[in-house]
């Protein structure tokens, strides 16, 4: 059962008291987009075996959404950041390459 | 036969007896037994039959790894089955019965299956029943059912309480033998917050019995002392009868502690259930001895060698009073000296080595016993005993030296290091070649978070025997410093690998060789799977259920795969283990359910005015985690009789529904508007204040989730209804797209459902009563319809919304719950004059169902979009965007062939059965007749005296007024014509006025 | 005119710990930015408290004032004091984005006491008691619902939703069984 720091309060907070919610930075695709970039916002997510990201709610605590970066495989966290970011944090991906230097990075 | 000794037993009381009774006779121990060793004391080495072929079957083992000696446990609502009698501590009263026998243990009728054992060979449950399949569900597994399985599952409910509890510590050392105790000890000094834990109830684990020496004391003394010290520490917790079971992601371990299951009936919990989460954890877990595989291995009189040591130690009980000792390691002579020590006589140590000439079995010879090399037990003699040994050389096929007269047969085949734990969360293991046995592999450890090693190894856990390494290695494991405490015991020699006894044995003595005790696996059994072509060790544990009982081949999997491999002519390691997962040993239930039990199952949400339902014979119904009224029936009535008065009521006069379950959230802010003009399909911001509006909620693939009336509290403010079981739900959707979508947006939100108590005045007369309560003008002209006002009523403040779901006049009316039952009494009170009488949801349904309104969840399933349903009057055509609006533009989502929503009139006035589903000329791709709509909601309609239903149809809204047919769940149709749901009222007069 | 009651109309239970639930509580949710100027005013003049720091709760008299989220905050306060606080918290707050809410009614609050007080909480919530600092504020879970705890004199108080305050006096019992101590006198 993970340990995940939220952001926002600074609870370290087992997963009971969070919720998951799926893959973090999707981009919205509205009214007006095309049927592959619909689909893709809509359907189709990442499921790597190693570095992912991730969104949380701390739904037991201060109930703020929070993204996370750790590796699927060993459960690694490489750190928690503020959900209102289109893109991981430059300290996260520097954390990241340090410990997996043959990760391809983000995106 | 087996006895109590006159002296000795370092861990029972002789000033106390302890009565208690097996297969209800009644013998007698002392404070400190165990159950195991209380039976042997009263000559019980028999204590059960095998699972497969009912063999006879003892004690072999003194701890937690024993696969024999499982009994039924207690009576009635104390009934416990497969409890294992060597880590049960003996009480008073105890009642204890051997399992899977029938009519007796002595006298088992099961046992013909050993004699036809070779029809029942590996893998006989894939080969004998599967033809002919007919034969499987009456005839095969009802006879399996009887002749294989354990203890019986208990019939009464659990007498006892269970709970759990969350720890949390720097380091968790798990065992409390030297290694465990030193390691807790070192760490302790650094500050670090520790938790010690032991499964049994003594500190010291095996050093105590086996004559060990620290810092020139007996072991027992350097194991007070720590103890006490460690109990001094701040910093440290301990705890015996406290088994770690698991370790999990991140640090989390689950143990399970026996509080009072020696103790039952005293008040306190029997178990405990700890959550741990440790920064790191260290095993200290000690090593299992394995047993030999020889012909007869498994009668009742044959034990691991260190159990005997064990029994004649711990609770001076004798196995036997000629004790043949055979092994393959040095260790096992401690057994004989034991044996020596208490009076008793050794035969032979047969030792299956070319040379034995240790410091220990020097000791041996020293005291008379003969020592005999490269020997091996051809087969043991007795049936539901040992009654003796024939010997033959290990080298060689079995051919018959000699033979000894004896009633017990210590075995010691080398010792395994418990490594489980270790590998519950991925840690790897190497191949010890000279002690033939797993053990952790330090480059590859399980990790945690931060991507270090979450666990470390310490003691003979990590393959170190002797105490004096034990002892080292558990201050390195800790990364202490400084000397370890100076253990003294013999230098023993090298163990060598006996994985068959003797080796060249034939088939005749292969198939009397046990691995797997508690699942009759044999020897000849992995060999004829591995002559079947099974290679895996998965696939050949699957096959022949080798380490699959509930001692999870505690004692059997070393030796089952050894063979396996010998039987591959590959390399042990290269076969390789099985996993071993969670529990180490079983966790009861009632632990793992903790507190969840009788009223605190799960939370149960109460409306202010429950208790009122309650005592008014309210028939509940689960809504989410609610509990709503389905009607209150009344003396003589049936709950459909019930509805039917309530909705007439309600319809005719007046009637009082508890709402308070509906959703309300509270959204504010400068872009609240704008906020829910994306939340819902149609447009909010335009609603002025002071008025109601319903809205329709979907998700971005443009299903219906939720529907709900809005309410313009302020120009910046509105509260929006939701369904009852969706109040968090939606909340949780609000914060979603407000926090990581649209976070730049001002906009507030709080649940507020649980703040008020609404509740639903309904009928004709519902403005009479307002009326009479007093304090606001609810008139038509002060308050029309989808209108709200503030005030208070009866002396309560008041919201009252002129909103309905019935069809009638209807006034919902919000007051702070605290007052929610004063406000529901004081309408009570007032509103008899006019005929109220609550109504339940039930009535609501039909209500609603009457005038063709939707409900969430009967309506729709997850698939439905609101044109299906006839709402696409509630999507905007004007708005750029909302939640859901790219999703429902996809072709296949505003096709004309969707299911719409239409009202079906039976012909025949009946009600349609729930859920059927209406069924289409032809067949599809797999052969199914083709469907063409189903029932969504159906209802006997007390107003219209007749069934009335909604349902999706293809292309239902073209169709009007054709007949199509639903099969009936017991046979038969019922034909229903297509209609327009709105059957009541369909201009909406009633409620506007 | 009726009075407004608690849920449990302050049920208690004796066990190794003495569980009470208390009330009615007047509280207040207030939502807006901490760092907005006038939050800090407004937290001053009508209740003469201080912002608290995260995951703190601080307290003014018979006010208390809870951290909850860095744009939330729960203010405890005597009930008949809430509608004109609500009222006199809006108006300090002028048009500063906020919202003021009289929550009273949707929560129920609990007192539990006595030396082993932290033992009833060690069995419901996946916190470390231990490390939980002097004037910390804790929302987390109790067995299966949400709830919010804090030290006080002589034990802990916890707020949790009143439609569950009966199945929480079960677990805070259920928790307080005589005879079920975690720790050795």
């Amino acid at each position: 059962m993970l340990i995940l720091e939220c952001p926002y309060c600074g609870v370290k907070a087992e997963e009971t008291e969070l919720s998951p919610g799926h893959e973090a930075h999707l981009k919205r695709f509205g009214p007006g987009s095309s049927d592959e970039d619909f689909e893709s916002y809509m359907f189709a997510r990442k499921n790597p075996k190693g570095v992912h990201f991730e969104r949380w709610r701390h739904s037991y605590g201060c109930g703020k959404w929070f993204l996370a970066a750790r590796c699927t495989a060993t459960l690694e966290v490489f750190g928690t950041y503020p959900a209102q970011t289109s893109e991981p944090p430059p300290d996260i991906v520097a954390r990241i390459k340090a410990r997996r230097p043959e990760w391809e990075g983000y995106k | 036969m087996s006895t109590r000794l006159a002296r000795g037993g370092r861990l029972i009381d002789r000033s106390r007896a302890v009565d208690f009774t097996f297969n209800g006779k009644r013998m007698r121990g002392f404070a400190g037994d165990t159950l195991a060793a209380a039976l042997l004391a009263n000559d019980q080495m028999l204590v059960g039959r095998s699972f497969k072929y009912h063999r006879p079957r003892g004690i072999v083992a003194a701890g937690a790894e024993e696969p024999n000696a499982l009994v039924q446990l207690g009576t009635g609502s104390r009934s416990e089955p497969n409890q294992r009698t060597t880590t049960t501590e003996l009480f008073a009263g105890l009642a204890a019965a051997s399992q899977n026998h029938w009519p007796s243990l002595e006298f088992d009728v099961g046992a013909v299956n050993a004699a036809a054992s070779r029809f029942l060979p590996a893998g006989f449950y894939y080969k004998t029943f599967l033809q002919p399949r007919a034969a499987w569900k009456p005839l095969f597994e009802p006879v399996i059912r009887r002749s294989a399985g354990l203890g019986r599952p208990p019939e009464e409910p659990d007498a006892d309480r269970y709970e759990q509890a969350y720890a949390f510590c720097d380091l968790l050392v798990v065992g409390g033998g030297i290694a465990g105790l030193q390691a807790a000890l070192s760490a302790s000094a650094s500050g670090q917050k520790v938790m010690l834990l032991e499964q049994t109830p003594h500190w010291g684990g095996r050093a105590p019995v086996d004559d060990v020496l620290i810092d020139g004391r007996p072991a027992a003394d350097w194991v007070a002392d720590t103890v006490a010290a460690l109990e001094a520490a701040p910093n440290v917790t301990l705890r015996t009868r406290c088994m770690a079971a698991g370790v999990y992601d991140h640090g989390y371990v689950l143990a399970e502690e026996r509080v009072a299951d020696h103790t039952p009936g005293d008040g306190r919990p029997k178990k405990r259930l700890w959550r741990i989460r440790a920064g790191k954890v260290i095993t200290a877990t000690g090593a299992i001895e394995r047993p030999l595989p020889f012909a007869g291995n498994d009668i009742p009189g044959v034990m691991l060698a260190s159990a005997v040591r064990d029994y004649l130690v711990n609770w001076a009980v004798s196995p036997g009073d000629r004790v043949v000792i055979v092994t393959n390691n040095d260790d096992a002579y401690r057994t004989a000296i034991a044996v020596h020590r208490a009076g008793l006589t050794v035969p032979a140590v047969l030792d299956a080595r070319a040379e034995a000439n240790g410091a220990l079995p020097e000791e041996v010879r020293s005291l008379g016993i003969p020592v005999l090399t490269n020997r091996a037990v051809a087969k043991v003699k007795g049936g539901k005993r040992v009654t003796g040994v024939t010997v033959c050389a290990q080298a060689g096929e079995g051919a018959v030296l000699d033979s000894f007269d004896c009633d017990a047969v210590a075995m010691s085949g080398g010792w395994s290091p418990v490594v489980h734990l270790w590998s519950h969360c991925g840690g790897k293991l190497i191949w010890d070649e000279a002690q033939a046995a797993f053990r952790p592999d330090p480059a590859r450890p399980p990790i945690t978070h931060d991507g270090s090693a979450m666990v470390a190894v310490a003691g003979s856990a990590n393959g170190e025997l002797l105490s004096a390494d034990v002892l080292a290695d558990a201050i390195r494991a800790v990364g202490g410093e400084g000397e370890a405490p100076r253990a003294q015991s013999p230098e023993e020699a090298p163990t060598e690998p006996v994985w068959i006894m003797p080796q060249g044995a034939p088939p005749a003595l292969r198939s009397k060789m046990w691995l797997d005790y508690q699942n009759d696996v044999k020897v000849s059994d992995v060999q004829l799977a591995a002559r079947e072509g099974y290679e895996s060790v998965e696939h050949t544990k699957r096959y022949t259920t080798l380490g699959m009982a509930t001692d999870q081949g505690k004692l059997s999997n070393i030796n089952g795969l050894a063979v396996l491999a010998g039987s591959l002519n590959a390399p042990i390691p290269a076969v390789g283990t099985t996993t071993f997962r969670p529990p180490y040993t079983p966790v009861t239930l009632g632990a793992l359910v903790g507190e969840a039990r009788g009223e605190i199952f799960q939370p149960l949400r109460r409306t202010p005015m429950h208790d009122w339902h309650e005592a008014h014979g309210a028939y509940w119904e689960p809504v989410g985690l609610w509990r709503r009224p389905y009607c209150y029936s009344r003396p003589g009535e049936s709950h459909s009789d019930a509805v039917a008065r309530e909705v007439t009521n309600a319809r005719t006069k007046l009637g009082l529904l508890d709402a308070s379950t509906l959703g309300k959230i509270l959204v504010k802010g400068p872009d609240a508007g704008r906020f829910l003009d994306m939340l819902y399909t149609n447009v909010m911001s335009s609603l002025p204040v002071g008025r109601c509006r319903y809205g329709l909620m979907c998700n971005e693939n443009g299903f219906l989730m939720d529907d709900g009336v809005v309410v313009r509290l302020s120009e910046d403010s509105w509260l929006c209804h939701t369904t009852s079981g969706g109040a968090d739900r939606i909340h949780a959707h609000m914060e979603d797209w407000l926090q990581c979508e649209w976070w730049d947006w001002q906009g507030y939100t709080a649940n507020l459902t649980e703040q008020f108590a609404q509740v639903a005045i309904v009928g004709p007369n519902a403005r009479l009563l307002l009326e009479k309560l007093g304090g606001m003008d609810v008139s038509k002209e002060a308050l029309p319809f989808m209108h709200w006002a503030e005030g208070t009523i009866a002396g309560i403040p008041a919201r009252v919304f002129r909103i309905s779901f019935s069809g009638e006049l209807s006034y919902e009316v919000a007051v702070p719950a605290g007052q929610g039952l004063a406000f529901w009494q004081a309408c009570l009170e007032a509103g008899a004059e006019f005929g109220l009488m609550p109504y339940g949801t039930e009535a609501l349904h039909v209500m609603r169902a009457e005038k063709g309104f939707i409900m969430i969840g009967d309506e729709t399933d997850g698939t439905v979009v609101p044109q299906d349903l006839n709402l696409g009057w509630a999507i905007s055509k004007k708005k750029a965007d909302f939640i859901g609006k790219r999703g429902m533009e996809r072709t296949f989502l505003s096709s004309p062939d969707r299911w719409k929503l239409v009202g079906l009139e039976t012909l025949d006035g009946s009600v349609l059965p729930d859920g059927a589903i209406a069924p289409a000329a032809g067949s599809n791709a797999n052969g199914q007749r083709n469907t063409q709509g189903r029932v969504t909601s159906t209802y006997w309609s007390p107003t219209l005296k007749k069934g009335i239903a909604m349902g999706l149809v293809h292309r239902g809204t073209d169709r009007m007024g054709e007949v199509i047919e639903f099969p009936k769940i017991w046979g038969g149709v019922v034909q229903a014509r297509i209609v327009d749901p709105g059957f009541y009222d369909k201009a909406g007069e009633k409620q506007d006025v | 005119m009726s009075e407004a009651v608690s849920a449990l109309g302050n049920a208690s239970f004796e066990g190794f710990a003495t569980v009470r639930e208390l009330g009615p509580m007047g509280m207040i949710t207030l939502r807006a930015r901490h760092d907005l100027p006038a939050l800090t005013k407004a937290l001053q003049k009508v209740l003469k408290a201080e912002l608290p720091e995260r995951r703190r709760i601080v307290s003014a008299g018979e006010v208390r004032v809870g951290w909850m989220s860095p744009d939330e905050l729960l203010i405890l306060l005597p009930h008949a004091d809430v509608t004109a606080r609500v009222a006199a918290l809006t108006k300090a707050l002028g048009t500063a984005h906020a919202l003021v809410t009289d929550v009273s009614d949707a929560r129920c609050l609990f007192a539990i006491e006595g030396e082993r007080a932290a033992e009833v909480l060690m069995k419901l919530a996946p916190v470390d008691l231990a490390a939980l600092e002097p004037g910390e504020l804790r929302r987390t879970r109790v067995a299966q619902v949400a709830a919010a705890f804090w030290a006080e004199e002589g034990g802990f108080r916890l707020v949790a939703f009143r439609s569950v305050a009966a199945y929480v006096m079960g677990l805070l019992a259920h928790s307080a069984q005589p005879g079920s101590e975690l720790f050795p006198a």
